[in-house]
């Protein structure tokens, strides 16, 4: 493992921001939420970032997103004494990528399909089980998971848990009984539609948005009514303005982004009734401003000259009123997207010292390989800097907000494109990141990979894949394929970073003992100095890590770390399909990036809790 | 009061449900007492396990000339795109679906067993193409995925790839010998 350091790169960039950006913004106090943390640190919106009660209610912890505990008791004196204090077999082998949820002496866990629900009991030795949930999905719906038959979590609110199944069901179930309060059926297997994310309840409505971009649906983010499960208002990512949810409220920062009906006209006829646009990865609100945000996923076919134009409202990031979904602005990130670049990975709410003005923005390490500020009550681009390694576009214009896309690495019908750095997945997919106030970083999970990609004519068929596209990848600049990387969104650069043999799949966790956790593929969990990058612990889990850590105060008053391991997703179907890897092809192209994962890691599911030794 | 005119018309009228009444429970009373001939056709000709009851039945009359023919192996290839086998197989390693170039096979590796999945789909995600593919390029299709995992003679297979060459063309594919984990296998008398 190599730490490398970024001082010096910083420095190019921080000139702009030298000293304390209080002393340039009028009244500090009313700026900054935490009197303990320097107005020169970005912090997260106390409304969206409240003081952590020890609980662990939604993935990303907070509205804000920061995946950051108060928790110190575990620190860097003692994270090496960090022994297992539980764990717990889901009886499921696929991929585990959910965050498990605490709330009061009670702890959540929701599997890969077939989405079995479990309440474990942490008042007792061992935690058992409390109560468990099946809610019985159609085993048929395996067949249009693009990507592994993950599942990202569970949400709690006022004593419910909120759940997806594979088969495009929300569930809500009693948190203290299990009993079923109500189940709604959104999607259609057979068109494709699946569902994975995590739900985020917002005002008593769960936001929910489904998955099987590349099986040419129609994506779309849906809020339901918490105590009933009747649908208050669903927001399509195509088609007319009318079904997008775009009205009088609608502000867009660009002009690029305001005509009407952009979601009928930036296509082919017709293409935007299969054009993708899915919404299944991360949502923030922030209460302050009343918005919440989400991104919208790739355009389909992955096959980019089969659907001309913008291609709107895939690849984007939309601010919503979460009351009635209407659109308050919008920002294409990819426009006529070329690389299946998905924009839907976590969006941090921050407010952020920007050329001397404390800004309220939305930060986002993207797939395309760049860490976008944006401002998040108008949505303009404030800064788009690269996190990896990127040769198919050439930075984003902060005038226009437009990404220069590289010519040479464009996909071409009838012609093999090599070396397009990042691939698919992009630099980063689905897994989150985390941000600690103490040490004003971003800890981004993140790949270096790059791919040879080959464009062919999709055909739709209802219920298959509509992709259009071969693809190999291989490992980055470098040779490895993974990197955790501290991010300093002051100085716009890498603090430090650690590299990985294999990618990053795996959440991340920050705790105010000042220590960064997350896993890699071969089941390693690992805790880090979060403010320097040195490896203080690790433990061998018995499957690869894709799942999100978590750390809550238990019952007893003590610390928890948890995390689930299980291998598996995209990056992991080559363990958990038995692929063959001698096709280059297999998987969209990941078989051949971990074409040794099978030798390294085999299939699982369970969870690992890890406390320190109990002083007797 | 009714007129004679007026019941005959009812009574007329009365008759024709009651007639089909009396050809529904003809119907009723019908029966084959032979049915098809065991294990000939259809469904029950295929065996997803290799566990039988008493004495395996003998294998039914194959398709042969359908892997032993560069031309319907061609085709073969090129409906395993068109009908979008590739989107979810890949070029045989698999993806959303299994690979299908091991000598692994879920559900029996004969070419009667490929038919049989690609007609009937199968619970765990595989769809049914039931009446979307003509019966003969079902054929094609079965005949090219024996191909994929080099179960089909060298002279017949494909021996190019159009596309990235993701891997070596199916002529150029080791034969895989299936294990007996994989039910339906080619020779399950005598397999040594």
């Amino acid at each position: 493992m190599a730490i490398a350091r970024f001082a010096g790169a910083a420095l190019l960039l921080a000139g702009a921001m030298a000293g304390p950006a209080s002393a340039q913004t009028g009244t500090p106090s009313d700026n900054v939420p935490t009197a303990s943390v320097p107005s020169d640190k970005a912090t997260p919106p106390t409304a969206a970032a409240p003081p952590d009660d020890g609980n662990w209610v939604m993935p990303a912890k907070n509205y804000a997103s920061t995946r950051y505990s108060e928790q110190d008791q575990i620190n860097a004196t003692n994270v090496h004494d960090l022994q297992v204090a539980f764990t717990f077999s889901t009886g499921i082998d696929r991929g585990h990528e959910a965050a498990p949820l605490v709330v009061g002496g009670t702890m959540y866990i929701v599997t890969p399909f077939p989405n079995r629900l479990f309440a474990l009991d942490l008042t007792k030795p061992g935690a058992p089980v409390k109560w468990s949930f099946d809610p019985k999905p159609a085993a048929s719906a395996q067949g249009v998971a693009c990507c592994d038959y993950v599942n990202r979590g569970a949400a709690f609110a006022d004593g419910r848990l909120f759940f997806n199944t594979l088969d495009s069901q929300t569930i809500a179930v009693e948190a203290e009984t299990g009993h079923e309060l109500w189940r709604t059926q959104l999607g259609d297997i057979n068109k494709g539609e699946t569902m994975t994310m995590a739900p985020l309840v917002v005002k008593g409505k769960v936001l929910v948005g489904n998955s099987g971009g590349e099986f040419g649906v129609r994506g779309w983010l849906t809020a339901l009514d918490a105590a009933t499960g009747k649908i208050a208002w669903k927001a399509y990512s195509t088609g007319p303005d009318a079904d997008v949810l775009i009205g009088p409220d609608y502000q867009p920062f660009y002009d690029k982004e305001r005509s009407t009906n952009l979601g009928m006209s930036s296509w082919p006829p017709d293409a935007w009734t299969i054009g993708g646009g899915t919404v299944w990865g991360w949502i923030s609100y922030d209460p302050e401003l009343n918005l919440i945000y989400h991104g919208t996923a790739n355009p389909g076919p992955w096959n980019p000259e089969q659907r001309p134009g913008d291609n709107k409202w895939t690849g984007g990031i939309f601010a919503r009123n979460p009351d009635t979904g209407q659109a308050r602005w919008f920002y294409q990130v990819v426009p006529h997207d070329l690389y299946d670049h998905d924009a839907v990975n976590e969006l941090l709410l921050l407010d952020l010292p920007v050329n001397g003005t404390l800004r309220k923005t939305v930060v986002r390490p993207e797939r395309n390989g760049y860490v976008y500020v944006l401002d998040r009550a108008t949505g303009e681009v404030l800064s788009a800097d690269p996190y990896a390694a990127i040769n198919s576009s050439a930075g984003v214009d902060l005038k226009t907000g437009e990404l220069t896309m590289v010519e040479a690495k464009a996909p071409k019908m009838g012609k093999v494109v090599r070396d397009i750095c990042p691939t698919a997945p992009g630099s980063k997919d689905w897994n989150p990141s985390a941000f600690s106030p103490r040490t004003g970083l971003i800890y981004i999970p993140h790949m270096n990979l790059c791919m040879d990609w080959q464009s062919a004519e999709a055909n739709y068929i209802a219920g298959t894949p509509y992709i259009g596209a071969e693809v190999r990848m291989f490992a980055g600049p470098g040779g490895n394929r993974g990197e955790l990387s501290a991010w300093d969104p002051l100085k716009r650069a890498k603090a430090w970073s650690v590299k990985e043999d294999l990618p990053l799949w795996s959440g991340a966790l920050a705790t105010a003992g000042d220590l960064l956790f997350y896993g890699t593929m071969e089941g390693w969990f690992k805790a880090l100095d979060a403010r320097t990058g040195e490896e203080l612990w690790r433990f061998k889990a018995g499957s690869g890590i894709i799942g999100q850590p978590i750390a809550y105060r238990g019952p007893d008053g003590r610390e928890y770390i948890a995390v689930l391991s299980g291998v598996g997703g995209w990056a992991g179907a080559v363990v958990v399909g038995d692929l063959d890897p001698r096709d280059s092809s297999a998987a969209s192209g990941w078989a051949n990036a971990v074409a040794d994962l099978k030798q390294k890691t085999t299939k699982g599911g369970m969870l690992y809790v890890f406390a320190l030794p109990q002083r007797r | 009061m009714s007129s004679p005119f007026h019941s005959a018309v009812r009574t007329a009228l009365l008759a024709i449900p009651l007639a089909g009444l009396g050809l529904a429970a003809c119907d009723r009373e019908d029966r084959e007492p032979r049915g098809a001939p065991v294990g000939d056709s259809g469904p029950a000709a295929i065996t997803q396990g290799s566990l039988y009851a008493g004495e395996p039945s003998p294998p039914r009359p194959s398709h042969r000339e359908y892997e032993n023919n560069a031309y319907h192996l061609s085709q073969g290839k090129q409906l395993y795109t068109s009908f979008n086998c590739n989107t979810c197989h890949a070029n045989g390693g698999g993806g959303i679906g299994p690979a299908l170039m091991d000598d692994k096979w879920i559900y029996g590796g004969t070419l009667d067993n490929i038919y049989a999945t690609i007609v009937q789909g199968r619970p765990n995600g595989m769809p049914s193409f039931r009446n979307k593919i003509p019966e003969q390029q079902v054929w094609q299709l079965a005949a090219y995925v024996r191909s994929l995992s080099g179960q089909t003679p060298k002279a017949a297979s494909p021996s190019r790839n159009d596309t990235l060459n993701a891997k070596p063309a199916e002529q150029r594919m080791p034969k895989e010998e299936p294990k007996g984990s994989s039910p339906g296998g080619p020779n399950l008398e005598g397999r040594q």
